[in-house]
């Protein structure tokens, strides 16, 4: 009787994901490689076709920029955060946590604001003489990326504060006291006792740039598609669901191939971090 | 101790780059000018009055509340016994099975919409709303498995099988041993969750029909046709809403808790 428990409680769950989740991902997924007999043409017709190709490269290449931004301002902020008096890290926490917790489409207005033929930055240039007609910077890449940044470095940042909080100071004095500079210090000391912090931040603003809707659809627009906006493009515009479908499956296994990816970095410089020491 | 001066430039510029975007979003949301303009010229409550009066924001608003609230009490209630039975016992297949509760949150939003779009809606043809509530349920689950399963982990499970000992039933001791011991966690995750499903896009913006759309979805479909800045006073007053939040997830749990 008593290993029954265990499964009584687990099962509402399970049947709830079975029906819910993964019958309605086999629906959509199976159509793509089955027409009357297995196959992969769906996927190799939808690699043949330029634009698809596009979209799939825009996205991948708009996900790493994004991440290795990400990377540049979030590690230095972080460990200034991790460094500060614990009276006022708390309060930069909470300033990190705000936009986090703000809804992704107010973060992406905010930059309609900024970037536009009418924003802010267009119309400052316009006033100073710089520029006698407005730049274009919505519904480009650049736009995409400034708002994938924006929506994602919080939680890069955050991340790594939990990580870098945890080296020991004493290290980095250490490092200063055999009279490495600064800046030396915290490239050979602190940088690479981040790294598992790193690769965690990474995996999420990858994936998360990957595979968010809002920031792509407000900034990039029908211009600039990343397939996201491209799958709903294609489901409920142009009710494409073959073409949605193989979309949904290329989402879900380049986020896979990234996550091992990551992962597979992760375990290198492990075993590098062990043969040095 | 001391600090590169470089370490603190970059930083500032930052916080910066995270909060100036939102300082134009207020100021822009007091202009009365019909379009959104920065600087602005003269001072008006006006679009703080109109979002108020447009009906499909604030019918938005209540079927996002009542969404968000269904979806996470649903998610509790699977997801605190099956928590508790990962945590519990030694499951066959365990791992595996955690995994698989954790899923949804693996899975991109846009795939997880449009997979229940299709099957709930077109092929059993059920209402929207039910559509809707389920893909917020699924995507709330993982944050419960994950903050109340972690809670659970650090429980000394002795202390219910001292209640058991004593003679309490199962259920008895569970209702009042355990769920005691895990509330921070229970509240943490619910917050968590709450905050995710109020704020998500993909999985509403395939779900959404006549009457049932969820408040992200209505403020980008206004977005799509306006420029005024009755968006730039519903994003403050859903800023405000969001430092109400945090503020009492601060005095209760703590704000570490839940980052």
């Amino acid at each position: 009787m008593k290993n029954k428990a265990p499964y009584i409680l687990l099962t509402p769950g399970l049947i709830l994901l079975i029906v819910f989740m993964l019958l309605p991902l086999v629906t959509i997924i199976w159509p793509t490689f089955y027409d009357g007999k297995l196959t992969f043409g769906s996927y190799l017709s939808f690699f043949q076709n330029q634009y698809n190709v596009s979209v799939f490269w825009r996205t991948l290449s708009i996900s790493l920029i994004v991440t290795m931004i990400c990377i540049l301002l979030g590690v230095p902020t972080a460990y200034y955060i991790a460094r500060t008096s614990k009276k006022w890290r708390g309060l930069l926490m909470a300033m990190t946590l705000f936009p986090l917790l703000t809804n992704s489409v107010i973060r992406s207005f905010a930059w309609i604001n900024i970037l536009g033929t009418k924003g802010v930055i267009n119309d400052l240039l316009m006033n100073v003489g710089v520029i006698s007609e407005p730049i274009k910077m919505l519904y480009t890449d650049f736009a995409i990326i400034v708002g994938s940044v924006y929506l994602f470095l919080p939680l890069m940042i955050i991340t790594l504060v939990g990580v870098i909080e945890n080296i020991d100071l004493e290290m980095m004095e250490a490092a200063e006291t055999l009279g490495a500079n600064r800046f030396i210090a915290f490239l050979k000391v602190i940088l690479p006792l981040s790294v598992p912090g790193i690769i965690v931040g990474s995996v999420l603003v990858f994936s998360g740039t990957l595979s968010a809707y809002t920031t792509p659809q407000l900034l990039g627009g029908n211009q600039k598609m990343m397939l996201s906006t491209f799958l709903y493009q294609n489901a409920m515009t142009l009710g494409n669901w073959q073409s949605a479908g193989v979309i949904a499956v290329i989402m879900i296994v380049t986020t896979i191939i990234v996550m091992k990816l990551f992962n597979m970095v992760a375990a290198k410089l492990d075993k590098r971090g062990g043969e040095h020491a | 101790m001391r600090k590169h001066r470089g370490l603190s430039i970059i930083a500032m510029l930052v916080f910066a780059f995270l909060f100036i975007p939102l300082f134009i979003i207020v100021v822009t949301s007091f202009g009365e000018n019909p379009t959104i303009q920065f600087p602005i010229q003269g001072f008006t409550f006006d679009w703080y009055v109109n979002v108020f009066e447009t009906n499909s924001l604030i019918e938005s608003f209540y079927l996002s509340i009542q969404i968000s609230l269904l979806a996470t009490i649903l998610a509790l209630l699977v997801g605190i016994p099956a928590a508790y039975a990962l945590a519990r016992y030694s499951v066959k297949g365990r791992n595996i099975m955690k995994s698989f509760f954790l899923s949804p949150a693996m899975i991109p939003g846009v795939v997880i919409g449009y997979a229940l779009f299709q099957f709930i809606v077109i092929q059993l043809q059920l209402p929207i709303f039910q559509g809707l509530l389920l893909g917020h349920f699924l995507i709330s689950l993982p944050y419960i498995i994950r903050v109340v399963g972690s809670s659970l982990d650090q429980l000394d499970f002795s202390i219910e099988e001292v209640a058991w000992t004593l003679g309490s039933t199962r259920l008895r001791a569970f209702v009042r041993v355990v769920l005691p011991n895990i509330q921070a966690g229970i509240f943490a995750s619910f917050m968590l969750a709450f905050i995710n499903s109020f704020n998500n896009i993909p999985v509403s913006q395939f779900l959404s029909g006549p009457g049932v759309t969820a408040l992200p979805t209505s403020l980008m479909n206004y977005i799509e046709y306006n420029y005024d800045p009755t968006v730039s006073a519903l994003s403050v007053l859903l800023m405000v809403g969001t430092v109400v939040l945090m503020f009492i997830i601060e005095k209760t749990l703590g704000l570490a808790k839940i980052s």
